[in-house]
């Protein structure tokens, strides 16, 4: 088998095009800056048949210059996804066989923005993102990897070799090197080339973005549902346990979070039980949650306040004490029929909620500030409502925005505490795929092989960068109404 | 405003206290006292070994009589220990124990001994600061300048592309975390992988002679995810600003558009950036552990990793005394400062 090139035979037509269209873009952006400081505002001007019109000018020159030659980017960036599919086999080099790759994931993006698109009307928030294009590219990055992180985990699809296997021969070979025969995997090439112990990268990648997928957003919710139980009485009952908290939020905020984790995550702390102790305490919060959130609705029904509540309590009760229970540790009580998981990287997650916690805090602490002085606060305490229900039912309903802002933001944050972790090899074991420790391993040998070291950086970047624009995308239309 | 001050500085105080505290029962776990005791004695200690090698050291004492003694508030111990020989607390390396003073911790000045790098804490804490400083200084240099005008331009005509642009780019910066910016620094710039080999790919030789080809690399990945969120901030205030009454007024009287922006507007544009920058701080010294590493440039994040990893205890707390104040202090100005800033606030 020959090595792969980059784009393969669809590069001689694409390449240039791409090369012009981007140097296009970046001469008509420089323009566009410079003439936008000095460009006088834009005025209107009648025209005598009665419709107005912007004059242009050089600055008008370069915005649509510059919308132009995006639309021509984006255009070849498309054809580089979509031509490979029916090219055979290596012809269209290595972007054409990994865009073949994420073929599922294409499919279902499709699928996805299709449908949101078709019925955003009736899709509240959600669908108004799509009234947004910073938030639909966000959203789509995210959802690219999401999606990826699905068929990795669930179906086993789109990585073409096994992470952990290595080939002899092929260590920190470039990208498109063909694999020695024989070897199982889907195709005869290392797409991404090999890493410093000759295993797939592109496979690695892929299947990082497991981990990623299904450890932050869970850390995240774990974060909020402690922040919230408790930012929501400091803020509105104030006074001494206002002061307490706040101090103990303070506290935790004020630790340089790379100290925290070089003290919290080491093995000689996990052999001390701290983390099952703090995994303890930290993960009951969702029950106290949810336990109040339905007692304080329902409390007025005991009949349908039990019927609720007793399996919810008794479902997140299972799922707390199979979480908390880890064979080997401090707290490892339940028979193993009832132990549905062991988490193997428990510190990491408890560690990863107790950093973002305290902010989650504040923020919800300052919400609750503001909302608690509004009139329906008053109407629903004059109603008699318990203290609770007003903040569960009145206040944080009207938190949400903000909120669920700051979650996407929070999750992009927590995926690079993941890979600040991972980074520094803690907690994490050196054969992990996930990309912090891709990343530390291949930054080691990066200044003679940087290929390694690039695709999980890309990766990681993409997905922080998707949450971040979807964040201010759904900022902006929630601003609007 | 005395008042204010004086009750920042208890809370601070306390908060210090309770910090360090933390660190000190950290550091201090049995799992931790039995690794220090085989990586400084003997690897293949037996228990007992373990337990009288801390027993002769004073590691065994109750944590808060450790932690006294530590602050200084309680007089150091001296121990006959097992072995014969009498060790004391504030005998250092070549003062015998007749002659050691009675208290020796932080409030003495006396921040302890260094296991791992076998020289008092107080010298390595302040060279290695000394060099965190220089690359912290250059970080600000470029980071504030830059993320102002970034802000400024974008803040200035909200809505236009200018604006939408200049957004993106502190978003994309506010997304990219020092190890991928540094990791692809690196090899775009300092490997032949791209063709473009115009800077060193570590910093170590910029410890004494620091250069435009080996410093810039460190700085720009430091300064650059700290950039976007100052830069947003910036941006966030100036629309702000803009949409005011007085600068209506200014556009009505027929001032210039620059000059609006230089003279009217930017004073009071600048008052909240100056709070976050103030509290960027902290997030720099993460940075600064990691660009330090990734480069090897060993100033006080890089000693910070090498206390960690070998459990060397007085010289984590050392360092973690400094950063805790570092952000308190941080926080502290910027209060001050705000006030100072904003005429319209006043504190009680």
């Amino acid at each position: 088998m020959e090595a792969l090139t980059w784009t393969g035979s669809l590069g001689t037509i694409l390449n240039p095009a791409l090369m012009v269209l981007l140097a296009l873009l970046a001469v008509a952006i420089v323009a566009q800056l410079i003439l936008g400081f000095f460009a006088p505002a834009q005025t209107l001007q009648s025209n005598p048949d009665g419709t107005i019109a912007a004059t242009t000018g050089p600055l008008g020159l370069a915005e649509t210059g510059v919308k132009y030659a995006f639309l021509g980017v984006l255009a070849i960036v498309v054809a580089y996804i979509v031509v490979p599919q029916v090219m055979p086999y290596g012809s269209a080099g290595i972007v054409g066989e990994v865009s073949k790759r994420f073929l599922p994931v294409w499919v279902s993006l499709i699928a996805l923005f299709t449908l949101s698109i078709v019925y955003k009307r009736k899709l509240g928030l959600y669908g108004k993102l799509f009234d947004s294009t910073v938030g639909m590219i966000g959203f789509g990055l995210v959802m690219f990897w999401v999606f990826t992180a699905l068929f990795v985990g669930m179906f086993d699809m789109i990585a073409t070799h096994d992470y952990l296997s290595q080939v002899s021969g092929l260590k920190n070979k470039g990208p498109g090197v063909p694999v020695p025969e024989g070897t199982t995997g889907a195709i005869p090439h290392y797409l991404l080339g090999g890493d410093n112990l000759a295993r797939d990268i592109f496979s690695r990648v892929v299947q990082g973005s497991v981990f990623v997928i299904a450890i932050a957003p869970l850390a995240t919710i774990f974060a909020f549902m402690v922040g919230i139980t408790l930012g929501l009485p400091a803020g509105f009952y104030g006074g001494k346990l206002d002061t307490f908290l706040s101090f103990v939020a303070n506290l935790i905020l004020a630790f340089p979070v790379i100290l925290l984790f070089y003290l919290l995550v080491t093995p000689e702390i996990v052999e001390t039980g701290i983390p099952s102790y703090m995994a303890a305490f930290l993960f009951i919060f969702p029950l106290i949650f949810f336990g109040v959130l339905l007692n304080s609705r329902y409390y007025t029904q005991p009949a349908k306040r039990n019927a609720i509540l007793i399996p919810v309590l008794g479902i997140l009760g299972w799922l707390y004490l199979s979480v908390i229970n880890q064979k080997g540790t401090v707290i490892d009580f339940l028979p193993a029929w009832m132990d549905l998981f062991d988490i193997s990287i428990l510190v990491v997650f408890v560690s990863v909620v107790f950093v973002n916690a305290p902010t989650v805090f504040r923020i919800v602490r300052g919400l609750t500030l503001d909302l608690r002085t509004r009139d329906y606060v008053a109407a629903a305490q004059t109603r008699g409502e318990g203290a609770w229900y007003i903040m569960l039912w009145e206040i944080l309903p009207n938190a949400r925005g903000p909120l669920i802002v700051d979650f996407c933001l929070r999750i992009g944050y927590t995926t690079i505490l993941l890979g600040t972790l991972g980074f520094f090899g803690l907690g994490l074991s050196s054969e992990s795929p996930d990309w912090g420790s891709t990343i530390n391993e291949g930054r080691k040998l990066l200044l003679i092989f940087a290929h390694p070291a690039l695709p999980p950086a890309a990766a990681l970047l993409s997905l922080v960068l998707g949450l971040n624009l979807l964040a201010d995308g759904l900022r902006e239309e929630s601003l609007k109404d | 405003m005395g008042l204010f001050i004086l009750r920042r500085l208890g809370v601070m105080l306390l908060t210090a206290l309770c910090l360090t505290f933390i660190v000190f029962w950290l550091t201090n776990l049995a799992p931790n006292l039995e690794k220090l005791a085989k990586t400084q004695g003997n690897a293949r200690m037996s228990d007992d070994a373990v337990v009288s090698w801390l027993d002769n050291r004073g590691y065994s004492q109750a944590l808060p009589v450790k932690y006294g003694q530590w602050l200084g508030v309680l007089p150091g111990y001296v121990i006959e220990g097992s072995d014969g020989e009498t060790r004391a607390r504030c005998a250092g390396p070549g003062v015998a124990v007749e002659d050691a003073s009675t208290f020796c911790g932080i409030l003495q000045g006396d921040w302890g001994y260094s296991t791992v790098f076998k020289d008092e804490v107080g010298t390595i804490v302040a060279t290695r600061l000394g060099l965190t400083g220089k690359l912290m200084f250059w970080v600000m240099v470029v980071m504030v300048p830059g993320a102002l005008i970034l802000g400024v331009l974008a803040g200035m005509r909200e809505g236009s592309r200018t604006d939408r642009s200049l957004s993106t780019v502190s978003i994309v910066s506010t997304a990219t975390p020092e190890y991928v910016s540094g990791v692809v620094f690196i090899s775009v710039f300092a490997t032949a992988t791209f063709g473009m080999q115009w800077f060193k790919g570590t910093a170590t030789s910029a410890m004494e002679d620091a250069t435009f080809e080996n410093f810039f690399l460190p700085v720009i990945t430091i300064a650059l995810y700290g950039m976007g969120y100052i830069a947003r901030m910036t941006r966030a205030s100036m629309t702000e600003v803009m949409t005011a009454q007085y600068i209506r007024t200014a556009r009505l009287k027929g001032v210039s558009f620059p000059k609006i922006v230089l003279k009217h507007a930017l004073r009071n544009a600048l008052i909240a950036p100056f709070t976050v920058i103030m509290l960027q701080f902290p997030w720099l010294l993460n940075g600064v552990v990691i660009v330090e590493t990734l480069f090897n440039y060993k100033g006080f994040g890089w000693v910070l990793v090498q206390a960690a990893g070998n459990n060397d205890i007085e010289l984590l707390l050392g360092v973690s005394i400094v950063s805790v104040f570092v952000v308190l202090i941080t926080q502290l100005i910027s209060d001050i400062g705000y006030v100072f800033l904003n005429p319209r606030i006043r504190i009680s």
